[in-house]
């Protein structure tokens, strides 16, 4: 739980990474079409470049750092990233890892499908969509 | 947009640099840096209040205190885009997410009530939608992407007054009606009276709110199809998009209504009264749907368009877009074609 004072017009991506320094959350395209900002919204995810800061008042927002657990400890979806190797350049990587973290709250079982439609709002400009949608499979089988 | 510009800007530079001639027009370069920072890294927009009433009657009233200098924001997925790239200037928004009682999806005597609050995700995903409207749930299911239909509001996609918008093509076929709140009151307007141009419709987003869609349920009798031509599977625009729906006479095997909906072949979400009428009456057969669709692109007039594809190659499609929904709703109507 966080109180920071902000203009009425700052984005929540500028909170983050200005105001809270959480830089994990990266700005790509600001109008919504990259997906490189995603954070999730009550555990929705959703563009934080399209997203009134005063829009979050009272809501709880997580972002690539708060994945990580108390005890150091990386979220078994950012293990199976590692894992499998699936970052590049790593820019999308915070996108992907968010999308598949509400994907896996609402569905721990998806089929290859499902886990593409679900990480279909971020794009990896480095193309390597493949090993992503293996990690996010290894990820939901506890591989 | 910001793309363009981009390019633009440092094939410019690249030029100048390679060039041995002297620079003479430095206001350009400024002008065009100027637009690449506005466009491209202006962080915050201009805004004197975000406001996020409770209850709609404070709502209106804020609005009304600012004589039309604030708007209203739901999803705020098309108005922080169009604020960032100064479309038009506010001194307020009124974030109506929090308001009560505007986030539900239910049953109200025969018609199904969608609240203003209701997003693209929650539409697609309910059960009530997707077994009395299909064709609305897959027309929320391929707007956007996840990210965006997760807090973009079916009301928005409408108020925007996109000609291709993918909520508003369906609900068009569903013959919808909303309710427009105002202090004056409030007003019901069908769809069909709705869409006055790109962009324009017949709410005005700094005085009145949409604060509930209605539309009667598909009946047993009645089948419906949503059909979408894009350049890939998400995130992006539509080449085009077609709602259909018709309503079967059992009895004689034939059309007895329907409603085709398509976008963008006009500057607003199109229904071809024409076609409409033509189809009534004639019996449900392969033979009827090839009629309508041959004559279904003579009443559409797409722009050609870059991203979206020539008007030939649309009034085409138009074609196959019609012949197809028309088969799938009359499949789903109980008819064996």
């Amino acid at each position: 739980m966080v109180e920071v004072a902000v203009s009425p017009g700052t984005l929540l991506v500028d909170l983050l990474r200005e105001n809270l320094g959480l830089t994990g959350t990266k700005v790509g395209c600001r109008e919504g079409e990259c997906g490189a900002c995603t954070v999730l919204m009550d555990g929705e995810a959703v563009n934080s470049c399209l997203i009134p800061a005063l829009k979050v008042q009272g809501r709880e927002v997580t972002t690539i750092e708060g994945l990580q657990k108390p005890d150091g400890s990386l979220d078994p979806i950012q293990d199976a990233f590692m894992e499998a190797g699936a970052a590049q350049c790593g820019f999308c990587t915070p996108g992907m890892i968010l999308n598949a973290k509400a994907l896996l709250n609402s569905n721990p079982d998806p089929d290859e499908g499902e886990i593409r439609k679900a990480l279909s709002g971020v794009l990896c400009r480095c193309t390597g969509y493949r090993k992503i949608v293996q990690a996010v499979k290894n990820a939901a089988s506890g591989k | 947009m910001s793309h363009a510009i981009l390019a633009n800007f440092e094939s410019k530079s690249y030029l100048a640099q390679r060039s041995s001639r002297p620079r003479t027009d430095l206001e350009g370069d400024r002008k065009m840096l100027q637009a690449f920072k506005d466009l491209h890294w202006r962080r915050d927009i201009a805004l004197k209040q975000y406001l996020v009433p409770e209850t709609l009657p404070e709502a209106l009233k804020m609005l009304e205190q600012y004589k039309g200098r604030a708007r209203v924001i739901a999803g705020g997925t098309d108005v922080m885009v169009e604020l960032r790239r100064r479309d038009y200037e506010v001194e307020a928004l009124v974030d109506i997410t929090r308001i009560q009682g505007m986030g539900g999806i239910e049953f109200q005597w025969d018609r199904i009530v969608l609240g203003g609050g209701v997003t693209h995700a929650q539409t697609a995903a309910s059960p009530l939608i997707r077994e009395k409207a299909g064709l609305l749930a897959e027309g929320c299911a391929a707007m956007g992407s996840p990210q965006i239909r997760s807090i973009a509001t079916v009301a928005g996609n409408l108020v925007s007054g996109q000609p291709a918008a993918d909520a508003a093509i369906p609900l068009l076929a569903l013959d919808a009606q909303v309710t427009i709140a105002s202090t004056n009151g409030t007003r019901v307007v069908g769809l069909s009276d709705f869409f006055l141009d790109v962009g324009k419709t017949v709410v005005d987003p700094r005085r009145e709110i949409l604060t509930s869609i209605e539309f009667k349920p598909l009946d047993a009798d009645q089948g419906g199809g949503f059909l979408r031509l894009s350049k890939r599977r998400a995130l992006s625009l539509p080449m085009l998009v077609c709602a259909v729906v018709v309503t079967l006479d059992k009895a004689r095997q034939a059309i007895a209504d329907a409603a085709i909906a398509l976008g963008p072949v006009a500057p607003t979400p199109f229904r071809s009264r024409r076609i409409e009428d033509a189809i009534k009456g004639k019996p449900a057969s392969l033979e009827t749907l090839q009629q309508v669709a041959e004559n279904a692109s003579a009443y559409c007039s797409p722009r050609d368009s870059l991203l979206r594809g020539s008007c030939d190659y649309r009034q085409e499609m138009v074609k196959v877009l019609v012949k197809r929904g028309l088969r799938k709703a009359l499949e789903q109507a109980g008819c064996v074609l």
